[in-house]
């Protein structure tokens, strides 16, 4: 018994859309539709089932019609034809009142520029939904609560959202879509807006809290590694039809075809290809602010032999090694400047992963991943000899 | 070559109808014109009845809190009102106040809801913004004709005239903050299942608040700038001063009113925009 399924579900934009909805059946082109009616095809007769506990991703790339399908299904944007059905319910023919309860108990959304209220503090927006419903203020706050604190926002809940990070931005987004415990939760390019690292983060933080919660998810993304880590199963778009619909497994393995085929290689190729997707958090110390003590902490702490070295506009400097500071710390010199080195292999984000391996066969550092000089990010031997495996296991040619 | 079309005789049709609103809706016009006009002239009283000094200190202290404890308004307020107070001006003063407050107060209570409907509806916009457009480039004396045939001469066709001039701001503005709202926080709205009034309350007239604020500070400042035209129709205050200085050539006179006016309008304009910026 699915809990959401969508059959045969159309958008079109434009004046004539009755028209352009009988010329789509015949089986004309979004572009000939376009030509001849002046409107747009949105979504072209959609129809999937996603089941309880699922996390359906839809995936294409941007003017595909995935945000727009997503929109579908909670009505925020009305369908053309077609139906949209939750558990027996049909969205499609539901009035204002049916459709607002409808929103306010079964399905949330969370929103790519996380939509949150500047004026409201974090508490205050988690509480909006179930605010609007009349909850009384006690009850609505308890859960909002608890809600910031399943995404580990619960000493925050006072600041107002533009004092945040992008990434505890959509932490509150999610704990607002999350506060009413809604049955289905539905996530327009969530995470897009994040910079990589992040992004990770919150990617597994999701399967961490969909293991306990066990929501059905419907996730938007136009990136082919977030739908890889986080999909059961990916919907794939192009021009506002679904193309294929399949496992992570199944969607590489045998795509459908051309376009999908297409579509997964160069994805993949240029994702898995750069730096930027396969480095690491880096450990720094500002030298700026501090001295060896706190550089022969950080690297006690991480078990490191060495520790990048950045000034306060995160501007790489070079890096020290652990004997170096020791000796300094031992001589009592309180300045950094004078140990560091700067003889690191260094690399823009955009390098391609087969260039690093030329710098890093035989450095005693970890590859520094700069960005206008500004250190994004660090690259290990482990993490770039992985990356390559997985590149082979996905049974994408290994042009590198 | 056009002479075989008549001239159209749209002045005497306009004429004919001024007169007709008159004599039809004068059961409205003349209880409005005894009523508020008493409520105008009883507060201007009551407002001259206040001594100076109090009014200037509270005036003060206003200004020190409200630009965030600052000195420099609070300073020029006290300075200005008493070279106002000096002049012997300080009654016209309250007259002329007592104008702009209630045109103002008018223009908002009706401007900000004409606003909202405005930017809920492209019908209604389409068919507002026009209106707006001619009350706001018609020369004001022009509406000051019919407005002295509504409402006698006084403060209460002064106000008439201040409200149709100072009203289009507050409308537009309101109407421009409530659209610039970003789409997806209309979108979350909607997705939480707000309802209509639920998504103005709490979303859409929170994020406009700047916006119409800028509005209201505008629709002051112009009901201000009528207060000289208005005293035409016999609306009290500085603007009369200023007219008569005119009407006689007594520039010394005609400057020192001015001045008055100007005073009014900074220390009023400071204020307003403070609100606006501690509220944010």
């Amino acid at each position: 018994m699915p809990v959401i399924e969508v059959d045969n579900l159309s958008k079109i934009f434009g004046k004539r859309s009755k028209e352009a909805l009988s010329l789509l059946d015949e089986g004309l082109s979004k572009d000939e539709i376009l030509k001849k009616t002046g409107c747009t095809v949105g979504v072209n007769r959609a129809k999937f089932q996603v089941e309880a506990g699922e996390v359906f991703v839809i995936m294409g790339l941007s003017g595909s019609g995935k945000s727009t399908l997503v929109r579908l299904l909670n009505r925020l944007i009305n369908p053309t034809a077609g139906d949209v059905y939750v558990h027996d319910d049909n969205l499609s023919t539901m009035n204002k009142e049916e459709l607002r309860r409808v929103r306010r108990e079964k399905m949330s959304m969370v929103f790519q520029k996380f939509g949150l209220f500047p004026f409201r503090t974090v508490l205050e927006n988690t509480v909006f939904g179930m605010e609007v419903q009349g909850m009384d203020k006690e009850e609505r706050e308890k859960k909002a609560t608890e809600a910031l604190e399943l995404v580990g926002l619960g000493s925050f809940i006072h600041q107002y959202p533009s004092q945040l990070s992008g990434g505890m931005q959509q932490r509150v987004g999610l704990a607002r879509a999350l506060a009413n415990d809604p049955e289905i939760l539905l996530m327009d390019e969530a995470f897009s807006a994040l910079d990589p690292l992040i992004r990770k983060d919150m990617q597994d933080e999701l399967m961490d809290l969909q293991e306990k919660m066990q929501k059905t998810i419907i996730f938007i993304t136009h990136d082919l590694d977030e739908a890889l880590r986080i999909g059961d199963r990916i919907a794939l778009m192009k021009d506002g039809s679904i193309v294929q619909i399949g496992t992570p497994e199944e969607i590489l393995m045998n795509p459908a075809n051309d376009y999908v085929e297409k579509f997964v290689e160069d994805v993949d190729r240029s994702k898995v290809l750069t730096a930027e997707n396969i480095m690491l958090r880096p450990e720094t110390v500002d030298f700026d602010k501090h001295g060896p003590r706190v550089a022969l902490e950080r690297m006690r702490e991480q078990g490191l032999s060495s520790i990048y070295v950045i000034d306060r506009t995160r501007q790489l400097k070079g890096y020290v090694n652990a004997n170096d500071v020791l000796e300094a710390r031992n001589n009592q010199i309180t300045s950094l400047k004078e140990i560091i080195r700067d003889d690191m292999p260094t690399v823009e984000k955009e390098t391609p992963i087969q260039e690093i391996f030329d710098v890093i066969h035989d450095s005693p550092v970890p590859v520094a991943v700069t960005e206008e000089g500004k250190l994004r990010g660090i690259i290990i031997k482990g993490t770039l000899i992985a990356a390559l495996a997985n590149v082979n296991g996905n049974g994408v040619e290994d042009n590198a | 070559m056009l002479d075989f079309i008549p001239s159209l005789p749209i002045a005497s049709w306009v004429d004919d109808a001024v007169k007709w609103v008159t004599n039809t809706f004068e059961f409205f016009f003349d209880p409005v014109k005894d009523n508020f006009g008493w409520l105008l002239d009883i507060s201007a009283e009551y407002l001259s009845m206040i001594p100076p000094v109090i009014v200037i200190l509270l005036v003060a202290v206003l200004a020190f809190f409200m630009s965030g404890k600052k000195l420099g308004l609070a300073v020029f307020s006290i300075i200005g009102l008493l070279f106002i107070e000096n002049q012997e001006l300080w009654s016209e003063l309250m007259y002329t106040f007592t104008l702009v407050l209630y045109s103002s107060l008018l223009a908002v209570v009706i401007g900000i809801p004409v606003g909202i409907l405005m930017s809920k509806s492209n019908t209604a916009e389409s068919i507002i913004r026009p209106i707006l457009d001619f009350m706001q480039t018609m020369p004001a004396f022009v509406y000051l004709i019919p407005a002295v045939a509504f409402f006698g001469i006084g403060m209460v066709p002064g106000v008439f005239a201040s409200f149709i001039f100072a009203t289009p701001p507050v409308v537009r503005f309101t109407n421009l903050g409530i659209r610039q709202v970003s789409t997806e926080l209309v979108e979350a709205s909607d997705a939480f299942g707000a309802t209509g009034q639920q998504k103005l309350f709490k979303v859409e007239l929170p994020m406009a608040k700047p916006t119409i604020m800028a509005g209201v500070n505008q629709t002051i400042m112009l009901s201000l700038s009528m207060v000289v035209i208005a005293s035409m129709i016999g609306a009290s205050g500085l603007g009369r001063d200023v007219l008569s200085a005119l009407q006689r050539a007594e520039a010394g006179a005609g400057f020192v009113a001015g001045f008055a006016i100007v005073i009014l309008a900074i220390i009023i304009d400071r204020l307003t925009q403070n609100f606006n910026k501690s509220n944010q």
